[in-house]
Parts: structure tokens; sequence; C-alpha cells
């Protein structure tokens, strides 16, 4: 029977986990496993005598926290990412990466820690957007486009794709109502690594970003304007 | 207006001829299933009529519907035998020349009031129409897989389609349990303009290792609630029919997404089509069709 204690420590704002959870109530003071809630920190923070060290991944690869001087399959860092639509409450999903040097037990102690917990678990490479950023941020994309290209309305599409593919939901209503702002902060990001045009931020998405920039200006949104 | 129907045929006996039938057969009209293939025939007749079992067993349909339902259903390898029908769903491969030699080929055949539905995903119905020998008398009807299950067609006018066609096209999907939306003639209508593109993403996801089918599966249904994982999706498909619309899609549109990814060709050379051949991203026990 493997070791399914876990430990908590938050590093800031975790998108992840933003409120109370059923999982933080579960975390005990000296776990097998330590999640680190919030921005990910510099690789120095590994604690050796954890089975896994899990560190929560926003649109970064796990690569940025690995030591370049470790050997494959030596350390215990695992990322992990609840995937997230803009303001909208966080999924059951959790996506697992396995860098360059994480020990196979490693990934098998996280997945087994939060599936114990009730998420579902994905595992998938150490790249940018893994797996549903990547293929969904593009359908978001090429959906705002048509939607300013007067294809169909909003709910006609959503309904072709719920009556067509049996989908729960259309694309369109989840990704409205979640805010523009973020699903703008998360193109640009993957436009960065893969300089694909499916992955370049849409006009409605562009705007939603200056709009809310001008209302609270962000410190990114600054050293933009600044040229930085 | 009110129409009438005494008969209907679809024409082209794969996994989408055969669920068309089984929609049209189920709302009560005589149903013939034309293809020039005996297996094919054999293969569709076994596949309805173990769908129409499944439907009693699940209590989706009880027993006397579902003998009804059997018993309008003719499979014929004459085309000659479409004479007499009413209306006409082709239902065969994503093949522009080879839709248009079959639209010819029952315009020969059929009475000159009969109309034509033409079931293509990424085609132009102004195309297809234009090689028909009757224009005028043609219309698109996009049914979504699995055609038994779904309600949705997308129903597309050729530049040529009269107004009382489309109207009759329109009362047929209703007569027979449909859910018609219009759409454009343009290519993927709505569902392939969003889904050509997001599979072959799927796939080139896969061929190149960032994750395994199941875990891709898994992914954006705990994600988005769907019910279906595009993996499993593009298996019920086939991937044949991807390929095909792919190529369809990337001639009309140069969306480098539409392209056929290379692990997409070398699933169909290896006969690993989904579902159909039970073998594509996952493994299947039997080529029964989805649902009940």
């Amino acid at each position: 029977m493997p070791d399914l204690s876990y430990s908590i420590a938050r590093t800031g704002e975790s998108r992840a986990f933003p409120g109370t959870h059923a999982f933080i109530d579960g975390a005990t003071a000296e776990g097998a496993v330590l999640v680190l809630l919030g921005p990910a920190m510099a690789p120095r923070c590994v604690a050796p005598e954890r089975t896994a060290v899990l560190v929560e991944l926003s649109t970064e690869c796990l690569a940025a926290y690995e030591r370049e001087e470790d050997p494959p399959a030596s350390s215990n860092l695992v990322g992990f990412a609840r995937w997230r639509l803009g303001a909208n409450p966080p999924s059951d999903l959790i996506e697992l990466v396995a860098g360059r040097t994480t020990r196979p037990n490693a990934l098998d102690a996280a997945q087994a820690v939060f599936e114990a917990a009730g998420f579902t678990v994905s595992r998938c490479a150490d790249r940018a957007g893994r797996i549903v950023d990547r293929l969904l941020r593009p359908q978001f994309n090429l959906a705002l486009t048509a939607l300013d290209d007067g294809l169909a309305t909003a709910e006609d599409m959503d309904l072709c794709l719920k009556l067509g593919l049996g989908y729960r939901q259309g694309l369109l209503a989840p990704l409205l109502g979640s805010g523009l702002a973020d699903h703008y902060d998360v193109t640009r990001a993957l436009f960065e690594v893969y300089g694909q045009a499916q992955y370049a931020p849409p006009r409605l998405a562009v705007v939603a970003r200056q709009k809310a920039d001008k209302a609270e200006p962000s410190h990114a949104s600054l050293l933009r304007e600044a040229g930085e | 207006m009110a129409w009438e129907w005494n008969a209907a045929a679809v024409a082209g006996a794969g996994t989408m001829g055969a669920g068309i039938a089984i929609t049209i057969a189920r709302s009560g009209l005589n149903t013939l299933v034309f293809d020039e293939s005996p297996d094919a025939l054999d293969r569709a007749k076994r596949q309805v009529e173990a769908f129409f079992e499944g439907s009693v067993r699940k209590g989706k349909l009880d027993a006397a519907a579902a003998a009804a339902a059997t018993a309008r259903l003719s499979y014929v390898k004459d085309v000659s035998a479409l004479a007499e029908a009413d209306v006409v769903v082709e239902a065969i491969y994503e093949e522009l020349a080879a839709k248009q030699r079959l639209l010819s080929t029952l315009n020969a055949v059929c009475r000159d009031d009969t109309l034509f539905l033409t079931n293509t995903s990424t085609l132009s119905i102004t195309e297809l129409a234009a090689g028909s020998g009757r224009p005028d008398r043609v219309v698109g009807a996009h049914y979504c897989l699995p055609a038994q299950l779904m309600r949705l067609v997308e129903m597309s006018k050729a530049i040529q389609t009269s107004a009382a066609s489309w109207d009759q096209a329109w009362a047929f999907q209703r007569a027979t349990g449909q859910h018609p939306v219009e759409t454009k003639d343009r290519p993927g209508f709505v569902l392939n303009f969003f889904c050509v593109p997001y599979h072959n993403d799927v796939i080139r996801m896969v061929e190149a290792g960032v994750a395994e089918p199941a875990d891709i599966d898994k992914a954006v249904k705990a994600a988005m609630g769907f019910a279906m994982g595009p993996c499993e999706l593009i298996d019920l498909i086939g991937l044949d029919t991807q390929l095909r619309a792919s190529e369809a899609f990337f001639s009309v549109t140069n969306n480098p997404r539409t392209f056929p990814p290379p692990l997409l060709r070398r699933m169909v050379a290896a006969g690993q089509l989904g579902r159909k051949t039970r073998r594509g991203f996952f493994d299947y026990g039997s080529d029964a069709l989805f649902g009940a």
C-alpha cells in the first residue's frame, strides 16, 4: 500500500486551489509527498526526504525548475496543473508532468495522491500548455474568430457542437462566461512558445485584455506599455 | 406545404449509411439501402438488426416497433431498385468525383421529382449539385456520427437549390425525427470547421509523444465535461474519413491544421481505421454500431 500522506506549503496565490477544498483539509504535517501551491519557485527548495515534490505549473514547463546538473530520473520533482478556464472554478482534472529528472516513483506517488483525493489524473510530457490548453485554446480561438466573422451566433455554434458531438456544453458559453482576458494571457504564452497561428490571441481576447488592463493595470501590463 | 413520402433510400451502406437508414426506418418510412458491395450490405443489415435488438434490450424501443422498423428495411445491390424512392440520401465516402458519379447515376434511375440529399462533411454542395443532372433538387444534409443517435443535421443549400427542394428537405428531416440546422455551403459547415483541425491536432499530439490517447481523452472529458474524448471520437468517425476530410479541407482552405498528420496516413495504411476495423487508437472487441 503506497503512502498517500501529503503536506502542503503555499508559495503564494494558487490557481489550482484558490479557496478551501477537501484536498487542503486532508494534508498532514509530514506527508510523504510535498505539494507546493502557488507560483513555483527555484529548484533549490526541493525536499529530498519526500517521495515527491509537486510544483504547481501555470503556462511554463517544469524544466524551468529542474537543475541542469541533475542526471535523468534523479529528482522527486513533479509538475501539476489543475485545469481551469479563466475565473471559472477549477475543474477536477489534474495534469501531471514528468520532467527530464523526475523519478518514476515520484510520478506514481503524485498520481496516487491526487486520485485518492478524487481527481482525474492525466499524464503528459513537459510541454507548454500540456494537453488541454494546447488542444482547446486553438478551438476557443477558432470560435471567437468565427463569431467575429458572423459564421453563426454563439448559441447556434454551441448548439451544433452539443447536438453533433454530444458535448454537454459548447465552447463559447463557458469561455465567454469565464472572462477573455485570462484566455489572452494563456494564448499569448502558448504563441510565444509555438509560434503557430492557432495560438495567436484573437481580437476579442485582445480587447478583453486591453480593457482589463485599463481598469486595473497589472505589473505585466505596465511593463508592456513601457516597452520592457 | 405538407409533404408525403412513401419510400426513401440510402445510397451507401457504410457506417454512416446504416445509421441514416435506422433514423428513416424508425420514423415509419419504407427504406431501401443500396450498395454495390454485397459484403457492405450484409454488414449493414447485421449492424442495423443488432442495433434494434440492443434498443429493445435497453428499453429504448418496444419489440413491436423494432420489428416493424426492421421490416421496413430492404437491402439492394441493384440501383434500379431506387426508381420509386421519393427521397434518396447519398452517403458514400467523401470524394467529389465518386459522389457526382453516383448522383448522376441516381438521376438516370429516379423519378424527376425525387429529392437528393447529399451527406458530406467538407465538399461543396454546389459542386455536388452541379454534377448531379438535377441541381435544383439537391440539398446538403450533413448527418453526424453516430447518425442513429445524433439528431443534428447541418443543412446547406447549393446555389442552384430551389426553394421547394429546400422546404421539402427540411420537412423530411423533421419527419424522420432529426434536428436540422441551416449552415452555409462552406468547407466543414460548423461541425467539421471545428473538428477536422482539432482532430489533426490531437493526432499530432499522440505522434509527438506528448500524451497517450487514453490520457488525452481523460483530460478533455474531465476539463470540459464532454461525454466522449477526441481519440474515441476519431475512432468512431473512422481514421479513413478523417484523412479524406483533411485532404478535402486542406485543398480548399490551405489551413496547416487541416493537413493530414503523418501518423494518420500510417494508421490508415495499416488498416487501423477505428471502430469499423475494431482497432484505431483503442482496441475494440466487435464492430457493433455505437449506442442503442
